[in-house]
C-alpha cells in the first residue's frame, strides 16, 4: 500500500510516502494510524492526535473508520487550508 | 467552459481573466485571494496534493456549472513560495446574469476552501508555522448544502 503524508504530517515523519505492507488485523484508517505509531519516532510525533488528522483513499476524503480494503493510496494530513 | 489549474507560477490575471469572459455572458464575476503580509507574515507556501487536487477543483466547477446554469468557471490556485500581495488564488464565473455569476464565485470559494487540499504554512523571519482550519470556514461550506 502506497502511504502520502502532508504538510506537518509529512514533516515530521521525515518523509511525503512511503509503501508498507499492512497486516490483515488493518482494517480501516483509524487502524492504519494506530499502527503507523509504533514504526518510528516521527510516526509517533505525527499520528499522536488522530483527532487533528483526516485522510483520503484513492484520492477521495474518507472518515478515519473507513475501510482499508481496496485501497492502492492512503493519504493522511492536517485538515486543509486552501484558498 | 471549465479551466483549472494548479501552479507554481504567479496567476496572469488579465489572461484568466480574458479566458472567462464568454460570448454571450451577461455577467463576469471574480474572486482573488491573496497573501496577506499582516501579522508579520513574510512569505507564505503552499502545499498540495498533487492529482487530487486538480480532481477536486474540477469537480467543484462542473457542480457549480450546472447548479447555476453557468457559461464559464475558471479556477486558479497558486501553490510553493509566496510573498505578500501575491495572488494565490483566482476564480472566475461566467452567465448570461449576475446574480448567477456572483453565487457560483461565492460558492467556489468557500468550498475550495474546505473540499481542496490544499496546506498554508506562514513563515515569520526564521520561523515557520503550519496555518490551522478554521471552523468558521467549514460554516461557511456547510451553507451551501
Amino acid at each position: 500500500m502506497q502511504l502520502l503524508y502532508f504538510a506537518w504530517v509529512r514533516e515530521r515523519i521525515g518523509v511525503g510516502a512511503e509503501d508498507v505492507a499492512v497486516p490483515e488485523a488493518v482494517v480501516n484508517v483509524a487502524d492504519l494510524i494506530c499502527w503507523l505509531s509504533g514504526r518510528s519516532e516521527g510516526h509517533a510525533a505525527a499520528l499522536a492526535e488522530p483527532a487533528k488528522l483526516r485522510a483520503a483513499i484513492d484520492q477521495v476524503f474518507v472518515s478515519l473508520d473507513a475501510p482499508l480494503a481496496g485501497a492502492k493510496e492512503v493519504a493522511i494530513f492536517p485538515p486543509v487550508t486552501g484558498g | 467552459m471549465i479551466s483549472v489549474s494548479v501552479q507554481p507560477a504567479p496567476i496572469d490575471l488579465p489572461s484568466e481573466l480574458a479566458a472567462v469572459e464568454i460570448k454571450g455572458a451577461g455577467g463576469i464575476a471574480t474572486f482573488i485571494g491573496t497573501v496577506r503580509g499582516d501579522d508579520g507574515v513574510t512569505e507564505l507556501t503552499l502545499e498540495h496534493y498533487p492529482g487530487m487536487t486538480e480532481a477536486v477543483l474540477i469537480g467543484l466547477a462542473e457542480e457549480a456549472f450546472a447548479r447555476w446554469g453557468l457559461l464559464g468557471v475558471t479556477i486558479v490556485h497558486r501553490v510553493g513560495p509566496m510573498a505578500p500581495g501575491d495572488h494565490v488564488v483566482f476564480i472566475g464565473t461566467a452567465s448570461a446574469h449576475r446574480k448567477e455569476a456572483l453565487e457560483s464565485c461565492a460558492y467556489l470559494i468557500d468550498r475550495l476552501k474546505t473540499d481542496a487540499p490544499f496546506w498554508k504554512q506562514e513563515r515569520r523571519g526564521d520561523a515557520t508555522e503550519w496555518v490551522e482550519a478554521r471552523a468558521s470556514d467549514a460554516d461557511a461550506a456547510e451553507k451551501w448544502a
